[in-house]
């Protein structure tokens, strides 16, 4: 997918002036909120109009005031996704999924209904109304309908912030898989990081109606590792829990790491902060924390008055730890280096 | 029954008629201003709006003179238009139908516009990327969401219509038999020395009716609620 953009909008005194070119299938769109994330979208979308400038979706220009060509929102074949899923309330689930997919010109039509039902597993709410269903129920049903309409691009307008974590959490792996299983690009728009490093690849970093920054995800949390208290999150997927003792234990890569929380489900996805491992140069003999990996630095970057250390531990994906900058120095970690990690089982929280 | 004449009766129908046929000539305008009103910026609009609304301030007599102006065979439409297509309409029954219109088409498309509005605006967003046209989207979507509000209007035009008097009785004169509604003969009968038991009659009638528009409203409002 390759989206070009430059325009111009103007509300009230609100500006929004932005100029990007974007190539991938996972793109952020990142900021705080009033920054004009969802204006942008609404007009890449076709539902509102720039005043001045230029959309173009994989070298179809959608819009362009020179020419005064405006493709209409119904003919841009682009789904969204809002933060409410704003289902039809006088259709069943069954009627307000396949709503876009009647309307997608059977040539068009790649994704099938029963795979998407079957991805999102809904099966058994086709018949139901829209009114009786859960939060999450629905957040589903509403990302199946914008899935079957066959779109070109997929615009999730901040589709996770009305839920609560552990909802959350229950829903991301649907979307990405529902993405992935259909290979639909998207635009992802949120004002939290750790939806940014869980969905996206490549960000757009929008400010004041300005893109200020284009990075990507990980780039975009190390950046702001520095400023936050809570420190670079970690993100680990575990599987294979065993219970042991009054924890869990469960398989990462190579390792074993011991947690306190966790299920019974075959596989989960933990944070942990950077904050919460503590490094140690030679083997320290006793410890009260769980977990101790040895790891070798891949590398260091500055955070601030802070230091942070790549880590490899042969676990399934590399470690952020953070140091201050004298204990840095003390501990020699230099890249190549061989350190300890200690990180207590409380440390691990789960997402889903 | 009442001892009613075969004028009454015919009165009577011609309430339920006028009231009838008025409303459903009126439904596919009003639809159509109740969606501008709210969902199209255009110039003019205020304008419109005063225009729609003007029937509900203005004595109806007033809006009963204005018609004849305009539809008489003088008037502009009526030398204009009605005249040449060999069209009558001045003291006949499609007069009273228009007056009876124009008077209660305000309170019809109050209420389509407040069912409108309380349309979330992002189900309308979502129709249109999902591929839906306009018209699509206004009979898939709106048309369904703003039901209660469509039906409400019909039933207060409706009710509207069967009370209506100054406007009918200017365009469409009271000639018994031809454009004489209840409203229209109850006002004869009480203006006649012995006609008060058959205008209480005409009363109870007309009360009768009223009571079932009402009692019709509810029961399709219930309906719809326990369907939601």
């Amino acid at each position: 997918m390759e989206l070009r953009v430059a325009i111009k909008r103007r509300f009230g005194s609100f500006l929004l002036d932005v100029k990007f070119l974007v190539r991938g299938e996972r793109i952020g769109i990142f900021g705080p909120s009033g920054s004009g994330k969802s204006t942008l979208v609404g007009l890449i979308a076709g539902l509102s109009k720039p005043d001045w400038g230029t959309i173009a979706l994989d070298g179809e220009t959608l819009f362009d005031s020179n020419t005064g060509l405006n493709v209409p929102a119904e003919h841009r074949r682009m789904g969204m996704v809002f933060q409410r899923p704003s289902l039809f309330p006088h259709l069943s689930v069954k009627g307000n999924l396949l709503y876009g997919y009647r309307r997608c010109a059977p040539e068009h039509r790649k994704i099938a209904f029963g795979d998407v039902v079957e991805v999102l597993q809904i099966g058994r709410l086709l018949d139901r109304g829209v009114k009786h269903l859960s939060g999450g129920e629905k957040q589903r049903v509403a990302i199946g309908r914008a899935v079957l309409g066959n779109p070109r691009l997929l615009l999730l307008d901040e589709p996770l912030s009305a839920l609560d974590d552990n909802l959350k959490f229950q829903i991301v792996p649907f979307l990405k898989n529902v993405c992935a299983a259909f290979k639909i690009p998207y635009l992802f728009i949120s004002h939290s990081l750790l939806e940014m490093q869980i969905m996206t690849d490549q960000v757009l970093h929008v400010v004041e109606g300005r893109v200020v920054e284009q990075t990507t995800a990980e780039d975009l949390v190390r950046g702001r590792m520095g400023e936050s208290m809570a420190g670079y999150m970690n993100l680990l997927r575990l599987s294979q829990p065993r219970q042991v003792d009054a924890l869990y234990a469960y398989t990462w890569g190579d390792q074993q790491l011991l947690t306190s929380s966790g299920d019974e489900e075959p596989e989960g996805l933990f944070e942990l902060s950077s904050t919460d491992i503590m490094l140690f140069k030679s083997h320290p003999e006793a410890i009260s924390a769980r977990n101790l990996l040895t790891c070798r630095v891949v590398s260091t970057f500055d955070a601030g008055n802070r230091i942070g250390v790549d880590l490899d531990c042969n676990g399934d994906g590399r470690l952020v730890a953070e140091v201050v900058r004298q204990a840095a120095d003390e501990l020699g970690i230099t890249e190549g280096s061989e350190v300890y990690a200690a990180i207590k089982a409380t440390a691990f929280r789960k997402l889903g | 029954m009442f001892g009613f004449t075969p004028a009454d009766y015919s009165a009577i129908l011609l309430s339920l008629k006028v009231a009838t046929v008025a409303t459903l000539l009126s439904l596919p305008f009003g639809f159509a201003v109740a969606y501008l009103m709210t969902y199209r910026r255009f110039w003019g609009k205020v304008v419109l709006d005063v225009a729609v609304n003007l029937p509900l301030t203005l004595p109806p007599v007033v809006i009963g003179f204005l018609l004849l102006i305009l539809l008489g065979r003088e008037g502009f439409i009526g030398r204009t238009l009605l005249q040449p297509l060999g069209i009558r309409l001045i003291f006949t029954w499609k007069a009273a139908v228009i007056a009876t219109s124009v008077v209660g088409f305000p309170l019809m498309v109050r209420s389509m516009r407040t069912g409108m509005e309380t349309i979330d605006e992002r189900l309308i967003h979502v129709s249109r990327l999902l591929g839906a046209g306009w018209l699509d989207t206004v009979i898939t979507v709106i048309v369904p969401l703003s039901l209660r509000g469509i039906i409400a209007g019909s039933v207060l035009m409706f009710a509207r219509g069967l009370g209506e008097f100054g406007a009918t009785v200017v365009v469409a004169g009271n000639i018994p038999g031809l454009t004489q509604t209840i409203p229209l003969a109850i006002y004869e009968y009480a203006s006649s020395p012995k006609g008060d038991t058959m205008a209480l009659s005409l009363c109870a009638v007309s009360i009768v009716i009223s009571i079932a528009v009402l009692l019709f409203h509810e029961w399709l409002g219930r309906r719809m609620v326990r369907s939601d």
